[in-house]
């Protein structure tokens, strides 16, 4: 890791180092003090900015907004999955013909900006009358693009596991549906589970995106909260509670693949299962992000 | 089907030169942010990993739209807003971006031998010098790959900012409304626009996965 970087520091290091960290901090609580300081100064921390999130009124119009969040993530969630479940299916099929429109497909929608796979929802609605609303723009758009990134999760995945386990299946006269099925998937959900929730943490934060095509959710109630006069345009306050709920959100679902992740690496020690696979979120991993 | 594009060619035009320069400048703002950011990561120095580590924590679970809309409206009323939209959005860009460079390159100095750190520091470099000019480059290599997904996303996120009222690629649905154009064409001429961009990126990024693996 990290360590291999520098030598165990001796004591003159110890000393430039502990200099070094000290400095740092004066300089991070100094940007950290400022900007307070320029909060309040332009009275960022005045009481009227505040107080209407006391008021259940507006706590129920931000849980609006939250469920709208999670409703539309939800869906799509359940949506991207089986979409991703067909395609991969499709994409490891032994006919050419299926196989060829499934990958190209799956390209194509990984290739193009999610936002403008909303606008072919949300303008085809008005421009033919579908009686669709922006609700299923946003889950159809993020159904479309997540489910694609999960077929390819799904496939990778399936791939991944030791040949061994394929060869030996076919050998005892299973048909492929069944190797697949029977053999291959139970492994590879193991190694799957950290991506694919991973996966979801990306689905969940775009469902930010429903802000621009005037969809309900969370962002967009903000903004609405944010423009009050009466409250003397509480901007930065209603962000700063948007932005906890979105990234205590995220996070609980980031920790929750990480854990999956080392239990799946842990239980690879012993058994040998495959690998678990790149976190989406985390470029790092190589995955999309 | 032609005539949407010909009909409207300068607003098509000018809409992807914006989107390609708000891709550009973000970029290499990202690149740059980022590495330093990788390279606090990584330090001896307690305070610069922790500031790193909170701040990619942070970024990677917030909506960039959400960035977006605290830079576009939250800013100004502090008086620190970005002198106009293009910069807003090159801001709200790069801080969301630079968190995912910073990964990149943290595993990428990761992949790196120990025995190559151990021996520029047999021959006394001091840790700058040993991440510059032995580590750096060599992780470059492995860095290549996941870096070109960052960008490729980089480049289909500018079209967050047409929520903004910046004019780029994202912005034309909604011109092309106003003018009563046909929609459907309208954004399958965008679609097109973004794959003539993204699919070369695509490719190299394959063609570079490869290379690599064959190093």
């Amino acid at each position: 890791m990290s360590a291999v970087l520098y030598e165990t520091p001796g004591p003159r290091a110890k000393l430039r180092n502990r200099i070094s960290n000290v400095v740092v901090l004066l300089v991070l609580l100094g940007a950290i003090a400022w900007l307070i300081h320029r909060m309040y100064a332009f009275g960022q921390f005045e009481g009227r900015l505040w107080r209407q999130f006391q008021y259940s009124s507006i706590q129920r119009q931000l849980l609006d907004g939250l469920l709208n969040t999670l409703k539309a993530a939800g869906l799509a969630a359940v949506l991207a999955l089986l979409f991703g479940a067909v395609f991969a299916a499709a994409r490891i099929s032994d006919h050419k013909w299926l196989r060829t429109p499934a990958t190209l497909i799956v390209e194509l929608f990984r290739a193009v900006p999610l936002l403008i796979l909303m606008f072919y929802f949300y303008f085809g609605n008005i421009q033919f009358g579908l009686g669709l609303g922006p609700f299923w723009a946003v889950v159809f758009g993020l159904t479309l693009y997540n489910g694609s990134v999960l077929a390819e999760i799904f496939r990778a995945g399936i791939a991944a596991v030791p040949k061994g386990q394929r060869e030996a299946a076919y050998a005892l006269g299973l048909r492929k549906n069944q190797v697949v099925r029977l053999v291959l998937l139970p492994q590879a959900i193991s190694a799957m589970l950290p991506a694919i929730v991973s996966q979801l943490v990306v689905l969940l934060k775009d469902t930010a995106l429903g802000f621009i095509i005037t969809y309900g959710e969370l962002l967009y109630v903000a903004k609405q909260m944010g423009g009050r006069l009466t409250y003397g345009f509480p901007y930065i306050p209603t962000y700063i509670v948007t932005a906890v709920i979105y990234i205590g959100l995220c996070s609980l679902l980031s920790l929750l693949a990480r854990y999956l992740e080392g239990r799946s690496r842990r239980r690879r020690k012993i058994t040998g299962a495959p690998p678990p696979l790149p976190l989406a979120n985390d470029p790092s991993e190589g995955a999309p992000v | 089907m032609f005539s949407v594009l010909t009909d409207n060619w300068p607003l098509f035009r000018d809409g992807f030169w914006l989107t390609i320069r708000l891709f550009l400048v973000s970029g290499v703002l990202s690149l740059i942010i980022g590495t330093a950011l990788g390279a606090f990561r990584v330090s001896p120095v307690p305070a610069l990993r922790g500031f790193g580590t909170g701040y990619v924590n942070i970024l990677r679970n917030t909506p960039l739209t959400l960035v977006f809309a605290f830079l576009f409206f939250g800013a100004a009323k502090m008086d620190l807003a970005l002198p106009n939209p293009f910069w807003t959005a090159v801001g709200a860009l790069t801080i969301y971006t630079s968190a995912f460079i910073c990964e990149v390159v943290r595993s990428g100095v990761n992949t790196i031998a120990p025995g190559q750190s151990e021996a520029a520091r047999a021959v006394g470099m001091s840790f700058p010098q040993v991440l510059t000019i032995v580590v750096l480059p060599q992780a470059f290599r492995a860095i290549i790959p996941p870096l070109m997904s960052v960008l490729i996303a980089l480049l289909k996120n500018t079209t967050i900012a047409a929520g903004f009222s910046v004019v780029e690629a994202g912005s034309i649905p909604a011109a092309m409304s106003e003018r009563g154009e046909n929609q459907l064409l309208t954004l399958l001429w965008i679609t097109i626009g973004f794959l003539i961009l993204i699919v070369p990126l695509i490719f190299l990024q394959r063609w570079a996965e490869r290379r690599t693996a064959v190093a």
